[in-house]
């Protein structure tokens, strides 16, 4: 049995004229990790900031753990961890002040140096925070936000500004929260790291779900035609196709052996998310 | 300021939660972090603390006159009217300035995503401005002890006076100082929005300069605000009866102290409870 983490129904926010949210539906179960893509506007932000109590909507249905996030209590908020897009806050103060202060709002914290150790700032401990470099202060934030064990963790564009390493060490912390049970939502501009971490997907454009669906089936994915790609004659040739397997057999015999340069390729998740934006944007 | 304070209990799911730390001591906790990032960071102690000391020893060294036939030095004079300018610059000035930044740099909004209640960060906020201004009243005296002839009174009567001053003195300031937190529009700004007001108040206040050398109508102006008065009511403490005879109406019109802080404690708390925001205006 899946319990429901997140249910939203109708969910609406104006802003004046400006609808920035326009009736979104969403459930993420227990346990999933949920990825929330979408253009910088298009409501990603408002929704999320409305789901972590932050915004009040105007309309529709929101429950978070069970309960109305438009009011939350501070029983609640010990439930949900928050990792927000920028903060500066504390940077007088070590690492490990910082997390050991943060642990003591929880009731059931996580041991703070434990914490530390899992996002890889051991040895910056004893560091102060204006010290660190951004990766490094990023770690803290995440720190932050999993201190109090949370059942349910927001995650608002948690790699802008990594280099490559960083964000697959990151991308290892996150799969190991899931793997104990936590609930994760995240946005972000990055549609591999949606593909590495995620579930399932939402792309919200305009304030509206577009598409919702696993990263691998999302707009028709799967069931997209291939392109198959080789060398002939000193040119490449593409050829796009319902039955690559058939194309490549017709080839391998033409060529009597190897095909030169074969490459198959079905639209990557970019190429997906680039057509879902620019239907609605049309 | 406004935040319910949810008892643990009412919003509990049937499964017995665990126990959330309370307001109080989240408070305490918030004073340690807060007076730790406070002294490490040298902008703010500088701003807040060492500047009236800075002028203590300025205006000691320039004027040590006596005045008006009185036996008051100027240098005694300063000594009490700094340390109603210390109470209100570790009050007003570092809440001021100190909040606006809070807000600026995510510490609000962080706050606002964990289970602390709203009330255990001024809780913390409150505790480190005692502190603070204790510690610059008392470096103030000991200084005016040492160098300046100030003495300090044996009169209970006296005590009691620096006390209520103190308190009605700092929680007026201190509001004032959480309401105009609001003001600056952002982090960088905050220094120069909060402390530019702050000074221009210290001169017409008596600080700087006495009351007799100031036109009527810029008198008029620092009668309006808390520190003319908190400065008034330090100097009956420390410069006694005999320095009376330079105020202007001749006496220390402790009841009008009084009052007015007390008129400001109401209106600094109304300000308060109106105008404060969690959030800053990028976040809307």
């Amino acid at each position: 049995m899946t319990q429901t983490a997140v249910r939203v129904r109708g969910l609406t926010k104006r802003y004046g004229e400006v609808r920035a949210v326009d009736g979104i539906d969403l459930d993420i179960a227990a346990g999933e990790v949920f990825a929330i893509l979408g253009p910088n506007g298009a409501g990603k932000s408002t929704t999320v900031e409305i789901l972590e109590g932050y915004r009040k909507r105007d309309a529709g249905e929101v429950t978070v753990l069970g309960a109305d996030p438009g009011h939350p209590t501070r029983q609640w908020r010990s439930r949900v961890g928050i990792v927000l897009q920028t903060s500066n806050d504390t940077a007088e103060l070590t690492v490990r002040e910082t997390v050991r202060h943060f642990a003591g709002y929880y009731p059931g914290a996580r041991d703070p140096d434990e914490v530390i150790a899992r996002v890889g700032l051991a040895e910056q401990a004893g560091k102060r925070i204006r010290q660190l470099s951004g990766g490094q202060r990023r770690r803290v934030d995440v720190a932050l936000g999993v201190v109090g064990r949370p059942e349910l963790l927001f995650l608002d564009e948690p790699t802008t500004g990594f280099d490559p390493e960083a964000r697959r060490t990151f991308w290892e912390l996150i799969e190991d929260l899931a793997r104990d049970g936590t609930t994760i939502v995240l946005t972000t501009h990055y549609l591999d790291e949606a593909e590495a971490l995620a579930d399932r997907v939402a792309v919200i454009a305009r304030g509206r779900i577009v598409a919702q669906d696993r990263p691998s089936t999302l707009g028709g994915r799967a069931a997209a035609r291939a392109t198959v790609g080789w060398l002939e004659d000193g040119e490449r040739r593409h050829l796009e196709t319902g039955t690559p397997t058939a194309t490549i057999l017709k080839l391998t015999g033409r060529f009597g052996g190897e095909v030169p340069e074969l490459t198959v390729t079905r639209p990557s998740l970019e190429d997906v998310y680039m057509n879902l934006i620019a239907e609605t944007t049309r | 300021m406004t935040d319910a304070v949810t008892a643990p209990t009412a919003a509990a799911p049937p499964a017995a939660p665990p126990r959330l730390p309370s307001a109080l001591a989240l408070g305490w906790s918030r004073a340690g972090v807060e007076t730790r990032m406070f002294f490490r960071e040298r902008d703010a102690v500088v701003f807040t603390f060492a500047f009236p000391i800075v002028l203590l020893a300025i205006f000691g060294s320039i004027f040590s006159d006596r005045l008006g036939g009185t036996s008051i030095t100027a240098s005694q004079l300063y000594t009490a009217g700094l340390i109603g300018a210390g109470v209100m610059a570790a009050s007003f000035q570092n809440l001021g300035i100190g909040i606006a930044v809070d807000r600026d740099d995510g510490t609000l909004k962080r706050l606002s995503g964990t289970p602390i209640p709203h009330s255990a960060y001024f809780v913390g906020k409150i505790l480190q401005v005692l502190l603070v201004a204790f510690l610059e009243v008392a470096i103030l005296l000991a200084i005016g002890v040492a160098a300046y002839d100030v003495r300090l009174p044996s009169d209970p009567v006296r005590w009691a006076t620096f006390a209520w001053v103190f308190v009605l003195g700092i929680t007026a300031s201190s509001l004032l100082g959480i309401a105009v937190s609001g003001l600056p529009r952002s982090a960088r700004s905050a220094s120069a929005v909060i402390s530019l007001p702050f000074v221009v108040l210290q001169f017409i206040s008596g600080v700087y300069i006495p009351f007799t050398q100031l036109p009527q109508w810029l008198v008029g102006i620092s009668s309006f605000f808390p520190l003319k008065w908190m400065c008034q009511g330090f100097r009956s403490v420390f410069l006694g009866d005999s320095g009376a005879a330079l105020e202007i109406t001749g006496t220390y019109e402790l009841d009008r102290v009084a009052m007015v802080l007390a008129a400001w404690v109401v209106g600094g708390l109304a300000l308060c409870l109106m105008t404060f925001r969690w959030k800053s205006r990028r976040d809307g």
